[in-house]
């Protein structure tokens, strides 16, 4: 970041509410134009311009308004809106959560000056993502397959194995005949100290460290920081994507943290919630932070996001969960039943889904019966789900023939298809055949999502 | 001199303006030194409460702000199929040969090609026209003949001169009309206030169904050529997909495709899969019909809100031809958190969840601009705007406004359930709870042009699908082993149908596309087969035999297995399966007979 200082130096602060400054006095500010704030003591902090007009400004502060006074606080317009310098040199640093140095190292020199709320891709010009992604876990590559250039969030619960499952994927997520790696931008919100630990070592341990970027606004440091943390490092990502031609694969945890931020201001500002108390334009505000996600036509590189949020009381109707689902192209989501019953990863599949797959998978990208197959669990895991809540009230003597057979599927399907260990890498190919292996404990007659053709391709009869 | 104005106060997509004395509400401005388009929504003295279309970042008090003169238009003429828009009708292609893959802001560009087209003179000199009347036409694309039309405001008169069939660019004036006097040249395009419905000369009652080849919908949910739909849902159920599906496959001339703070890869996948799809009736590919106005999530709000009515005038223009135009919209909740987010920065009194009391007003305004109409002019012709909208409604809650007010104005409700979407049941349009108010008046339409049968065979196969909702409830207290074999059959055949007829997969090659004359087979194939069902197991058949007949599989697999070439085969699976229940009861009576 830039510390350049120019314009107009204000003194006269009429109102401080929460986060929020209001100046006086203010003959030139622009919206959205950054503004350096020195407290009563000297210290220097950073903030943006929400509101502005009739010599009035109001300046959201990012570090927070703690030791500010309405006397004494000096402000100086910057004449710009929020920049980060990006370059090359940003792969293996870690930084705070608004871009400076937490390493140790001195600031980065950019090759280019970048906006951080990024550039819209003109919808026109985007690429279609169709690239297969093989991260090696069953139940994602299987049933809810990832492509390169798609926003696929994990929404968890409190406690439960996100991370070690994103971790997992950023791991072995490997692209099919390509020998090209991931770069790998983090982005912790508001996280705990540990989590974000976990991560670091996660990707040193993999070797991916030197070819990631890691951007940190831990649990202890300022909310308002944290509604700059994902712009600032999808800007790195978009630049090293679209610039510089990698593929790169952006985990960002915990965007409930991000909304919680974004809700505090609204309310400082006084204005008109819409559910829970959530700003009206939280969709809006979300859809600028995933839409900066995918491919542009001619262009080598892409960007690939996997937020992270935990859903509050596991509740998938929250607005948090709830708006970004209509925004990011499927969800992976996290069951807690399948937790206590140590289950890893503890996928809740009926509730997943990926939009992309159907374009990713089938003859030439996966195998032809990738499709149908997945269609085909879907169903009969559905349907055993439904006759195991009828067992627990009528019992199983209330069911008969098949009934019990899907009862079966169901279990096995969870142990032995959804259940993995931490560093298990399934290639497709094992994936599929455990399905087939799966289907063959089911009346062939009940395999009516899956052709004829395949049936006698891959179907292993039971004496 | 053009009047000044200039900005007081900002805060995101709205801006306050002084000094703008004499302007109008919904007058265009031009906004700052970057000259961002902006629209007046409220005016206090000479202060206007200016929505802008793009991003205010970096704006300042003290910049100008110009008035236009006239409200925010679309200019219509040829060249418009096969674009992909903005909410403000400028080709998304040529802002990206401007200024590159991402969209700055202030880009200007022509909504309408320069190149020439080749005009054909269908009225003739000496002739008496009025607003609406065809001019002349010209071959838009290979589906589409553009009729190029005196605008619907122009007072009329005598055409005085009109040019021969030839190549003209549209800054050519075609044709010269003389009223009273003077003369008015006109051109091959002409401009339309977007907030203001085009005008129609009489409204139709509707009759003619909208066909999709989407089993569920035109079966058991149709909607009419002129009529309006909603179809809402939570996330991941399936709405853009089906829409997709309505866009693709339904049988009128023009479509419409609106992503309104939609996904910008959904309007990519349109992009890149309509040119590969064939018409079904002309093998022609269905770009050649569809118009895109794309204002995907990330892009202004404000622009949000105007990409609707930008869309739907553009259809009313193409249904002014005479033409047949689908419209979906996707979503209209996004567009009404547009008119939340602005009315709530011009601290207005919110209603329900903050949306503004105007919401109702608005949807309703929208709804209306659907129709079957007898268009203005000469020759006298038919079109029809028929208008789907998609909701969103949050945590899949159907009470939540947006989706309770859009009721109150829709014929056609596809209700899409989370629950079928979990176990894949696509389209995941819930039986029991939608509903459409067009199926009596198509009835005759059916009958006429399908199948005599065909209500009959509807309300057969509906009232399995009733009758085993309320068995579930029994199966659920007490499993399905408690009930008789006859209800146990409507349970068996309740499931055959959903899966072999309510599903429809968008993704295989045959069963994307379901013609009515193959949805009338399969009706009849399901429904004879529970006939015969019922006759064989009151002759003492058992329900395990029925069960076991090998000719079940193929009944249900017959959606993709049967082409729509091949509709004979149909048939033949239904005499077998007729044939294969009666061999159960001949058996029966054969063993009766030896004991």
């Amino acid at each position: 970041m830039s510390s350049k200082i120019g314009g107009i130096e204000y003194t006269q602060t009429s109102e401080i509410k929460g986060p929020l400054l209001i100046i006086e006095g203010v003959s030139a500010s622009a919206f959205d134009e950054l503004v350096d704030i020195e407290t009563p003591s000297g210290e220097k902090r950073l903030g943006r311009v929400l509101e502005t007009g009739g010599g009035k400004a109001v300046v959201q502060v990012f570090q927070g308004t703690t030791g500010l006074s309405v006397t004494g606080t000096k402000t100086r317009f910057l004449g710009k809106t929020m920049e980060i310098a990006a370059s090359e040199e940003l792969l293996g640093r870690v930084f705070d959560g608004l871009g400076r140095p937490l390493d140790g190292l001195p600031d980065p020199v950019g090759a280019d000056f970048l906006d951080i709320n990024g550039k819209i891709i003109n919808p026109e010009r985007r690429d279609f993502p169709t690239e297969f992604i093989q991260t090696g876990m069953s139940v994602i590559d299987g049933m809810n397959t990832l492509v390169r250039g798609q926003k696929l969030p994990i929404f968890s619960g409190a406690g439960l194995p996100h991370n070690l499952l994103a971790a997992q994927i950023a791991r072995q997520a490997t692209v099919l005949g390509d020998s090209e790696e991931f770069a790998v931008v983090f982005a912790a919100i508001g996280v705990q100290n540990s989590e974000a630990r976990f991560f670091r070592r996660s990707l040193e341990e993999s070797g991916a460290i030197k070819r990631s970027v890691l951007y940190l606004n831990l649990a202890d440091d300022p909310a308002i920081e944290r509604v700059i943390t994902p712009r600032v490092a999808l800007t790195t990502a978009e630049y090293l994507a679209f610039e510089k031609g990698m593929h790169v694969l952006v985990i960002i945890t915990d965007m409930t943290n991000y909304a919680e931020a974004l809700r505090e201001i609204s309310a400082a500002r006084e204005e008109v919630p819409g559910r829970k108390g959530y700003p009206g334009y939280l969709y809006t505000d979300l859809a600028t932070i995933y839409e900066r996600a995918g491919r542009i036509k001619g262009g080598k590189g892409s960007i690939t996001q996997m937020p992270i949020l935990t859903m509050p009381s596991d509740d998938i109707t929250h607005p948090i969960p709830d708006l970004t689902g209509y925004i990011t192209e499927g969800q992976i989501v996290l069951a807690r039943d399948l937790f206590r019953k140590e289950i890893y990863p503890p996928v809740g599949v009926l509730s997943c889904l990926s939009r992309l797959m159907k374009d990713g998978i089938g003859e030439g990208k996966t195998r032809g019966d990738h499709q149908d197959v997945s269609n085909q669990l879907y169903s009969a895991y559905a349907r055993s789900r439904d006759l195991k809540a009828l067992a627990e009230i009528v019992g199983k003597a209330g069911l008969a023939g098949p009934d019990l057979k899907y009862l079966e599927f169901g279990d096995l399907f969870e142990t032995s298809f959804l259940r993995q260990r931490y560093d298990e890498n399934r290639t497709l190919d094992e994936t599929l055949s455990i399905a087939w292996d799966l289907f063959s404990s089911l009346p062939e007659e009940e395999l009516t999502k899956v052709r004829q053709e395949q049936i006698k391709k891959y179907l292993k009869k039971e004496n | 001199m053009v009047a000044k104005g200039k900005v007081s106060w900002i805060s995101g997509p709205a801006v306050r303006a002084e000094g703008m004395s004499g302007a109008e509400m919904y007058e265009t401005v031009e906004v700052g030194k970057d000259n961002i388009v902006g629209e007046i929504i409220r005016l206090t003295g000479d202060v206007a409460f200016i929505q802008v279309y793009e991003s205010t970042s970096g704006l300042s008090p003290g910049e100008p702000v110009v008035r236009t003169g006239h409200p925010l238009s679309v200019t219509l003429g040829p060249g418009m199929m096969g674009t992909i828009y903005d909410g403000l009708q400028r080709p998304l292609d040529k802002i990206a040969e401007k200024v590159g893959s991402f969209i700055t802001r202030g880009v200007t560009v022509p909504p309408l090609p320069k190149s020439k087209w080749k005009f054909t003179p269908i009225a003739k000199k000496g002739d008496i026209v009025t607003g609406g009347s065809i001019l002349g036409s010209i071959p838009e694309t290979g589906l589409i003949e553009h009729k190029v039309l005196v605008p619907p405001d122009h007072r009329g008169g005598k055409v005085v001169d009109i040019v021969n069939e030839g190549d003209y660019d549209i800054e050519h004036p075609i044709a010269t009309i003389e009223t009273k006097g003077s003369k008015d040249e006109l051109k091959m395009y002409h401009t339309s206030p977007v907030r203001k419905a085009r005008p129609f000369a009489e409204r139709y009652d509707p009759e003619v169904p909208l066909l999709s080849g989407q089993r569920v919908i035109d079966t058991f949910f149709p909607i009419v050529k002129g009529g309006t739909g909603a179809i809402p849902g939570g996330f991941g159920t399936g709405k853009t997909v089906t829409l997709h599906q309505i866009a693709a496959w339904s049988d009128a001339k023009v479509v419409f495709h609106i992503g309104c703070g939609e996904r910008g890869n959904e309007m990519t996948e349109v992009l890149i899969k309509f040119p590969k799809l064939k018409d079904p009736l002309s093998g022609r590919p269905l770009m050649e019909r569809t118009i895109l106005v794309a204002n995907t999530s990330n892009m202004p709000v404000a622009a949000r809100e105007a990409s609707i009515y930008t869309g739907v005038t553009m259809a009313e223009y193409y249904r002014d031809m005479g033409y047949d135009v689908v419209l979906v919209a996707d979503s209209t909740s996004r567009w009404a958190e547009a008119l939340r987010e602005i009315s709530g920065r011009l601290e207005e009194m919110p209603a329900e969840e903050g949306y503004p009391p105007y919401l109702a007003s608005r949807l309703a305004e929208f709804y209306e601009r659907a129709g079957r109409v007898k268009c203005l002019g000469s020759p006298e012709r038919t079109g029809s705007v028929t208008l789907i909208g998609a909701v969103s409604p949050s945590g899949a809650d159907f009470t939540e406004p947006v989706t309770t007010h859009t009721m109150r104005f829709i014929k056609t409700f596809w209700a899409l359930d989370t629950n079928l979407a979990y176990s894949r049941h696509y389209p995941s349009i819930n039986w029991m709870t939608s509903y459409s108010g067009y199926s009596e008046d198509i009835d005759k339409w059916w009958v006429k042009n399908v199948d005599k049968d065909r209500p009959e065979l509807r309300i057969e196969a509906y009232t399995i699908l009733q009758r085993e909702d309320v068995l579930k409830e029994i199966v659920r207290l007490l499993g399905p082993e408690a009930l008789p074999d006859e209800e146990k059959l409507i349970l068996d055949v309740a499931r055959m149908i959903k899966e072999g007829f309510l599903q429809q997969s968008a993704y295989d090659k045959v069963d994307t596309y379901c013609s009515p004359l193959k949805q009338v087979g399969m009706l009849r194939l399901y429904v004879d087969f529970y006939r015969e069902a019922v006759n064989a197991l009151k002759s003492g058949v058992a329900l395990s035999e029925i069960r076991a007949l090998p000719v079940i599989p193929p009944i249900i697999r017959s959606k993709y297995e049967i082409p729509d070439d091949k509709l004979e085969e149909l048939d033949r699976l239904r005499k077998s399966a007729i044939d294969s229940i009666r061999g159960l009861t001949k058996n029966k009576e054969v063993t009766a007979t030896v004991v």
